[in-house]
């Protein structure tokens, strides 16, 4: 039982990540169907910026607080990122709005191959290893609970509730949602549409450059080629919960995070993904649009 | 589709002014978007910490080229283009006026001039000028053939696009053997001309030939049934250890393992199709994508029968039907057979012609199946899958026909390739390798082959002549190796392709059936399904 709850610790913790990507995913797709596949590597670009902050602030101060390092990472890997996500759907994807729908797809694996090749020439091939930012573990009743695994609960949960307020209560929001229903009605609404799906794509990666600072934390570890695993598994994540649903993603997050933890804890190690993957097709042969996926209408 | 009713602010502003303004902005986001990345490196010291490296004046000679890039881009490219809206009508590429602006009679007879030249200097040009200006001269000498060969083909254009397919695969066919008797002319000997000609046949030919004949698969899934196949190199690896494991634990030969591996390939083409019958769009993308990812994981984890990441070794070379062998030590080796030097270029030639047979096999088929009935169910699924039901179309077997054939065809590529390398690992079966193959069948035009070949050609010939640019150490230092910037110039070509050709280099469509006569159909009215 006390195995039982401390994967299921752990699963909530990878989970948290997963689905702070996957939102990214189901959002742009929510809003213009188009999978952005450059998200994964906006995830990596986050973690690599909160890395090079972290750099900087040992470099420049003696000691700083942990907490207050934590949040300047996040704060300036969401600037920067988000900067990276609004240049991309300006430069890749705004002029294909309209065109057929493989276009945008095929200029997103173009920017998602250029982004982690560009970091990878900038900074590097070899892996980037950082000490231990928070060390602290709690051992309660046998199940032992890191500091780490708090703060990115914690983190996630707050996120969220910004989030959530931010889609449902806001302007902002409601003009999100309209643009999602439809478009071109929206836009006749008075909607500034391109302004609203730029802001989609700041939101989406705002949240994947804090899944990168937490991941950065967690692992203590990030290489240019981490966007990739990640991401596919936050797009699974999206398409389990049914994409373009925002409790989706986070369901959908989660469930991954459990399906990974404990298929390593009592089956294998190796084939944790395998798992993820297989039970995503078996989901979807059933509920062919996810878990909470509104199922597609057809229209003739 | 979505209209902005934003009000223009720069009407009144002149190129100029409006180019500085932009050019600023420019600046400013690239700023942004370096000053982290490039301006500092992340590196390890001697005790093994991430230490920061500053590269200001690398940042700063970034953030200028961008603004400079985006004045000159703004204030002289847009108007040109601008100006320069009508295409050539023949080849709905170039604006004519542009064309024949570029192409005249005195720069080609320059360009051939220069080529001679240079070619004629080639042994002594290290001694004549040093090393340093050698390699500009060898890349000017590139360039001057390229021009010149791009001449002859704007010449020819209507001569070219009437015969294009006998004209491609009689070059195609003669490649080889003109590589092999313009470099033998050059060193002066037959064993020099085969020595010479590998790295020709084997990087650019068969490296090429293999990624046409898998895009022409891919077409079959993507182009032909519209349906979107993320996980395609699942069935490449399929067929690569279908023969590497056959072919090393039980000695079969290729000419037997090469229809086993179509099939089991196709088996598991039919093993991913039943499952997502049911599904549409992104989520058929999403499962593709996972079943490739699953069928990579299994390579990688079950060590015992596919040796894990470490992959199989000494896979037996491809024999020419059993008559003629490529292994040195056989006692029917090609050159004791023949009666000539031993080289390792009779190989890579051979492979080359089977690899070309193989694409036009899968051309031919294409173009074959596409007449069929179902063929036209394919495409008919592709536009209109409620129709297609509708009318009596069995979609199941329609869509699990296109999935079987296409993985078949993938299965082949992949046999071949394992025959090819000697060696398989995990590593060749990336996510990334999907991706690539995807991209050339959309650059190329859905469903077109011609366009498909062509993207290839553009795509993968371009990356690897990039390992060729060795004048640019000259420029940026001896420690610069430009194949690492290859995957990065090759995403940032796949987004500039299609974004100037968003319906990819051949976008009008032929249809297989027609009433009266055959009229090809501009991109803008073909609809993609939703399937």
């Amino acid at each position: 039982m006390q195995y039982f709850v401390q994967q299921l610790i752990n699963g909530l913790t990878l989970g948290s990540i997963y689905g702070l990507i996957a939102i990214g995913y189901t959002m742009v797709y929510g809003i213009i169907g188009m999978i952005n596949f450059a998200h994964g590597d906006i995830f990596m670009v986050g973690a690599f910026a909160a890395l090079i902050v972290f750099l900087i602030l040992g470099a420049l101060f003696y000691s700083v607080p942990i907490v207050i390092a934590l949040l300047i990472m996040m704060i300036v890997a969401m600037l920067l990122t988000s900067l990276y996500n609004w240049t991309i759907e300006k430069v890749a994807y705004r002029p294909l709005r309209g065109s057929f729908r493989l276009a945008p797809l095929i200029t997103a694996i173009g920017m998602s191959i250029a982004l982690s090749n560009f970091v990878q020439v900038t900074q590097g091939p070899r892996n980037k290893p950082v000490p231990p930012m928070v060390s602290r573990v709690y051992t309660i009743d046998g199940i032992s609970v890191s500091l780490k695994q708090i703060i990115i609960v914690l983190v996630t949960v707050i996120l969220l509730a910004i989030f959530w307020y931010l889609v449902n209560r806001t302007a902002l929001g409601r003009a999100q949602r309209a643009c999602e229903q439809d478009r071109k009605m929206a836009a006749l609404m008075g909607i500034d549409v391109d302004r609203t799906i730029s802001i989609t794509f700041v939101m989406g990666a705002a949240l994947a450059a804090v899944a990168g600072t937490l991941f950065l934390m967690y692992y203590g570890v990030v290489v240019f080629s981490d966007g990739f695993t990640p991401g596919v598994k936050a797009f699974t994540a999206a398409v389990l919960g049914g994409i373009g649903s925002l409790p989706g993603a986070v369901l959908g997050g989660l469930m991954i995070g459990f399906i990974e933890s404990m298929w390593s804890a009592y089956f294998s190690i190796d084939y944790k993904d395998v798992a993820a993957f297989s039970i995503l097709a078996i989901v979807l042969i059933f509920l062919p649009s996810g878990i909470l996926g509104r199922p597609e209408v057809e229209k003739v | 589709m979505a209209v902005t009713v934003s009000p223009e602010s720069d009407v009144v502003a002149t190129p100029v002014q409006r180019a500085t303004r932009e050019a600023l902005y420019a600046g400013a986001i690239s700023l942004g978007l370096f000053v982290l990345f490039i301006g500092l490196r992340t590196d390890q010291n001697i005790s093994n910490e991430l230490i920061l490296v500053q590269r200001w004046g690398l940042l700063a000679a970034v953030v200028i080229a961008t603004m400079v890039g985006r004045f000159l881009y703004v204030a002289y490219g847009q108007p040109f283009l601008a100006n320069q809206k009508i295409v050539d009508v023949a080849t709905g590429l170039l604006p004519e006026s542009v064309a024949t602006r570029f192409f005249r009679l005195p720069y080609f007879i320059a360009a051939i001039a220069i080529a001679v030249v240079l070619l004629l200097l080639a042994g002594s040009l290290d001694g004549l000028v040093g090393p340093d200006l050698a390699d500009y001269a060898r890349f000017v000498r590139a360039l001057a053939i390229i021009y010149a060969l791009a001449w002859v083909i704007y010449y020819f254009r209507v001569f070219i696009l009437a015969h294009f397919s006998a004209l491609g695969i009689t070059a195609l066919a003669l490649y080889p053997i003109v590589v092999v008797l313009v470099i033998a002319l050059y060193t002066g000997s037959m064993v020099g001309g085969f020595q010479g000609s590998l790295k020709w046949v084997d990087n650019f030919g068969i490296q090429i030939l293999i990624y046409v004949m898998l895009a022409w698969g891919l077409n079959i899934v993507v182009g032909l049934a519209g349906l979107l196949d993320l996980g395609y190199v699942a069935f490449y690896a399929v067929g690569a250890y279908a023969y590497a494991l056959l072919g090393t634990h039980f000695g079969l030969s290729f000419w037997i393992l090469l229809p086993a591996a179509g099939a089991m390939a196709a088996f598991w083409g039919v093993m991913l199709g039943f499952p997502v019958l049911r599904l549409r769009g992104d989520y058929l993308a999403i499962v593709t994508l996972a079943f490739g990812e699953i069928i990579r994981l299994v390579i990688v984890n079950w060590r015992e029968v596919t040796n894990g990441s470490a992959g199989i070794s000494g896979i037996p070379k491809v024999s020419f039907f059993g008559l003629i062998s490529f292994n040195v030590s056989d006692p029917n080796y090609i050159a004791k057979v023949l009666g000539i030097a031993q080289s390792g270029a009779y190989y890579k030639i051979f492979l080359y012609y089977l690899i070309l047979g193989l694409c036009l096999l899968t051309a031919f088929v294409t173009v074959r199946l596409r007449r069929m009935p179902v063929g036209r169910a394919w495409e008919a699924l592709r536009e209109d899958e409620i129709a297609c039901r509708s009318l009596g179309i069995n979609t199941t077997t329609t869509k699990l026909t296109a999935f079987a054939t296409g993985a078949m065809f993938g299965g082949f590529a992949g046999s071949f390739f394992a025959a090819r390398q000697g060696f398989v690992s995990p590593e060749s079966f990336v996510f990334l390798e999907s991706a690539i193959i995807l991209a050339i069948v959309v650059l190329g035009g859905m469903g077109s082959l011609v366009g498909i070949a062509v993207a290839a050609l553009v795509m993968i010939g371009g990356t690897e002549a990039l390992r060729e640019l060795d004048f640019l150490k000259r420029i940026f230092g001896p420690d610069f190796t430009p194949e690492l910037y290859r995957m990065l110039l090759f995403g940032m070509a796949m987004v500039i392709v299609m974004l100037w050709k968003p319906r990819g280099f051949v976008g009008s469509r032929e249809p297989t059936a027609f009433l009266k006569i055959r009229r090809a159909v501009s991109g803008s009215f073909t609809k993609e399904g939703h399937g």
